[in-house]
C-alpha cells in the first residue's frame, strides 16, 4: 500500500491506519540505512524536479495538498437522529500549534448550515435599552473591534466517554473543540450604543438559522470579554461557523456561542430557553441537575500518539504532543504520565500562553518499545487541574452528558498502536 | 442617528421588534393572546409531529422522546423528558413556536402552539382532561414535576476542584494500574474492524 492511497482513502480505519504506519516504518527503516545504488528518490531525477508546476492563479483559494487528503472532519452517524442537528469532530490527531484551520474547525448546528447573504443580515438590540437598534453588517464593521485568540469547545465534548471508554480516536473522544483568531467587536460597544438600563441583568443571543438559537448570559460576562465576531482566522466566518456574525463567550460552552447572530434581548432575570434547561444542564447522581454550568473547566489530550495516530517509527526518539485549554484562563502547566498515573513529568508548552486558548505541549522521551498507559494533566492560573475520570464520577455520576473534562488514557502497545482505555 | 457612542444604527421598529422578540419566560413575560385544547392538539401533534416523536410522545428511532420518564432522574438511564425533566412550562411554548416542526419552523400559530402545549401536558399526565384549554391566561398556574431539582453551578466545590495545590507527582498509585475497559471491545468507532470488512 502506498503512502499516497492511504492519504486518499474516504474512510480511514484503524486497520488502514495500522497498515500505513506499518509500511512507513518500513520505508523509514529503508532510509535509515543506505540501500545498495543509493535512495531512487535522491538518485533518479524526479517528475516534479523535471517538469513545471501549476501556475499562480490555478489555485485561486488553496487547499491541503491532496496527500493531506485524509485531515478532515469526520461524524458518527450513530449519535443523533440527523445531520442537520449534530456533531461533527476535529481532527486534532493531525494538527498542530494551537490555531485551527477554518476548514476543519468541528460543527455542531440544531438546524442546518444557514445559508445567509451579509446584505440581508441584520443584528438587533432590544429589551432594557434605552434605544432598541438595528445594525447593518456594514455599520458593525465601523466599531472598534479587537483580535482574540480562544478555544470553542462543545460543552458535549468527550460526553460519550462518561461510561467509560467507547470511541477510539481523540478525534472523537476530543475532537468538539477548535481553536482560532476571532476579529469582532466587543459587546459591550454595542450594549452601550443602544444604552443599558440600571435593572439589565441578563443578555441573550439569538441565531438566525432554523433552530434560533437562544442562551441566557449575564450581563457581567457580557460587559467583560464577549464579542460580536465576523472573521476567524483573518478571514470571513464560514457560513457553518455563524457566517456573517456570531457570538465568542470566551471559555464558556460552545452552546452559547451562537452563530448567525441576528438578536441581542436585555432583560432583568434569565429566560430559560431549551437549551439552558433541557439540553446543557448536568443531571447528576441523585437526580438532581445543575444549570448554568457555562465555564470549560481545565482539560488536556495527547494527541500524539493516539488511536488514529499509532508509532510508525519503532523505538527511539518519540515526540508525545497535545493540547490543553482552560476556560478559567491561562495553562500554567502540563504533566503527563507514562505509566497510567503513577509518576509524572512536567511537559513543555511552545508557542504562545493565551487566556482562555489552546495550548501546546510537547514531552520528548526515547521509548524502549515498551506498552505505555499515557495521560496528560492539565493546570490552569488559578491552581484548579485536570481531574481522573474515576474523580468526576465520584462527585457526579455518569448521567451528566456534559463537561467531561477528566484525564484520557491511551494505552500503546509494543507494535505501536494505541487504543482509547479506562484504568484503575 | 443622534445618541449612543458612535451613532451607529438605527432605532428598531415596534414592528420588527414584535417580529423577531417572541420569547417567553418562566413568568410568563412574553405570552401572546390566545389559547387552544388538548384535543385540537392531539390533531396537530398528529399531523405535525407524531412522524418523529411518536404518538403518545414515546420518540421515533432517535428523535427526541417528549413523554413519560417520571422518577427515572436518578436511575442508571434516566429518561429526560418534559414532565420528568423541564424545570418550566414556558420553555415548551416558547421552543415549539421557535424552531418546531423541525424544517418548517415558524410554520404554527400562536393558539396552535397553546393547543400542543395542552397536549403535551395531557401525554405527560400533567392535565387529563381532554377539553383542558391552555391560554395567557392560565398558562403560569401550570407547575411542571421538576422545577425544584435544578441548581447553580457549583462544580468549584468538588473535591478535585475544592483542592487546588500541588498535585501528586510521583508513586501516585500504590500498585500498577490495571485497565478496566478498552474502546477496541465495544468496536462502535466510524472506519472500525467491520466498516473494513464491508468496505
Amino acid at each position: 500500500m502506498s503512502d499516497k492511497t492511504v492519504s486518499q482513502s474516504p474512510n480511514l480505519s484503524r486497520r488502514s491506519l495500522l497498515k500505513a504506519g506499518l509500511a512507513t516504518g518500513v520505508a523509514a527503516g529503508a532510509v535509515g540505512t543506505a540501500r545498495a545504488g543509493g535512495d531512487p528518490l535522491i538518485t533518479e531525477i524526479q517528475d516534479w524536479n523535471r517538469y513545471l508546476g501549476e501556475g499562480v492563479q490555478a489555485r485561486p483559494y488553496g487547499m491541503p495538498s491532496e496527500y493531506e487528503a485524509h485531515v478532515v472532519r469526520r461524524d458518527v452517524e450513530w449519535l443523533t437522529a440527523s445531520t442537520e442537528s449534530s456533531i461533527n469532530f476535529t481532527p486534532l490527531h493531525e494538527l498542530d500549534g494551537i490555531i485551527t484551520p477554518n476548514g476543519i474547525c468541528f460543527e455542531r448546528h440544531h438546524g442546518g448550515i444557514a445559508e445567509i447573504n451579509p446584505a440581508d443580515h441584520r443584528l438587533m438590540i432590544n429589551g432594557l435599552v434605552d434605544t432598541p437598534l438595528v445594525f447593518t453588517m456594514e455599520d458593525l464593521k465601523r466599531f472598534p473591534r479587537e483580535n482574540r485568540v480562544y478555544f470553542l469547545e462543545c460543552a458535549a465534548n468527550s460526553g460519550m466517554e462518561w461510561r467509560g471508554s467507547q470511541l477510539n480516536g481523540c478525534q472523537y473522544t476530543h475532537g468538539m473543540v477548535h481553536c482560532v483568531v476571532y476579529t469582532g467587536v466587543p459587546l459591550k460597544l454595542l450594549l452601550e450604543e443602544a444604552g443599558i438600563k440600571t435593572n439589565a441583568k441578563w443578555v441573550m443571543p439569538e441565531g438566525a438559522d432554523a433552530s434560533a438559537m437562544t442562551r441566557s448570559i449575564p450581563m457581567e460576562k457580557a460587559l467583560d470579554d464577549c464579542l460580536v465576531a465576523f472573521k476567524m482566522n483573518g478571514e470571513a466566518l464560514r457560513p457553518e461557523q455563524g457566517y456573517p456574525l456570531r457570538m465568542v463567550v470566551p471559555g464558556w460552552e460552545g452552546n452559547m456561542w451562537v452563530k448567525w447572530l441576528r438578536r441581542i434581548e436585555v432583560g432583568d432575570e434569565p429566560w430559560h430557553q431549551r437549551e439552558e434547561t433541557s439540553k446543557y444542564t448536568d443531571l447528576l447522581e441523585n437526580g438532581k441537575a445543575r444549570r448554568f454550568t457555562w465555564v470549560m473547566d481545565p482539560k488536556s489530550v495527547i494527541t500524539n500518539p493516539s488511536p488514529q495516530a499509532p508509532i510508525s517509527h519503532g523505538k527511539g526518539p518519540l515526540v508525545i504532543s497535545g493540547v490543553a485549554w482552560s476556560g478559567n484562563g491561562r495553562i500554567t502547566r502540563v504533566d503527563v504520565s507514562l505509566d497510567g498515573g503513577r509518576n509524572w513529568k512536567t511537559a513543555r508548552i511552545d508557542g504562545p500562553s493565551l487566556p482562555k486558548a489552546m495550548h501546546r505541549f510537547y514531552l520528548d522521551i526515547d521509548w524502549d518499545g515498551s506498552d505505555l498507559l499515557l495521560q496528560s494533566r492539565a493546570m490552569d492560573e488559578h491552581g484548579y487541574y485536570q481531574p481522573t475520570k474515576n474523580e468526576l464520577r465520584v462527585s457526579r455520576g455518569e448521567n451528566s452528558i456534559y463537561h467531561n473534562n477528566g484525564i484520557q488514557t491511551w494505552h500503546v502497545k509494543a507494535d505501536g498502536t494505541v487504543e482509547n482505555v479506562e484504568v484503575s | 442617528r443622534d445618541g449612543g457612542v458612535f451613532g451607529l444604527g438605527r432605532e428598531a421598529l415596534p414592528e420588527e421588534i414584535a417580529a423577531w422578540d417572541i420569547d417567553i419566560r418562566p413568568d410568563g413575560a412574553g405570552l401572546p393572546v390566545g389559547s387552544g385544547t388538548v384535543a385540537d392538539g392531539e390533531v396537530l401533534y398528529t399531523d405535525n409531529c407524531a412522524v418523529c416523536h411518536g404518538d403518545f410522545g414515546e420518540g421515533v428511532g432517535r428523535w427526541p422522546v417528549l413523554a413519560g420518564g417520571h422518577d427515572t432522574l436518578a436511575d442508571e438511564r434516566p429518561e429526560k423528558t418534559i414532565g420528568s425533566y423541564w424545570p418550566y412550562l414556558s420553555t415548551v411554548y416558547d421552543y415549539v413556536r421557535r424552531a418546531m416542526p423541525y424544517g418548517n419552523a415558524r410554520s404554527l400559530s400562536d393558539d396552535d402552539v397553546y393547543a400542543l402545549t395542552a397536549y403535551l401536558l395531557y401525554l405527560n399526565d400533567i392535565v387529563d382532561d381532554e377539553d383542558f384549554e391552555l391560554s395567557n391566561e392560565n398558562f403560569t398556574d401550570i407547575r411542571l414535576p421538576n422545577e425544584e431539582n435544578f441548581f447553580f453551578d457549583d462544580r468549584d466545590e468538588e473535591p478535585h476542584y475544592a483542592q487546588k495545590g500541588e498535585p501528586c507527582m510521583s508513586d501516585c498509585k500504590a500498585d500498577a494500574v490495571k485497565i478496566t475497559q478498552r474502546a477496541r471491545i465495544l468496536d462502535v468507532t466510524p472506519g472500525s474492524v467491520d466498516d473494513d470488512q464491508a468496505a
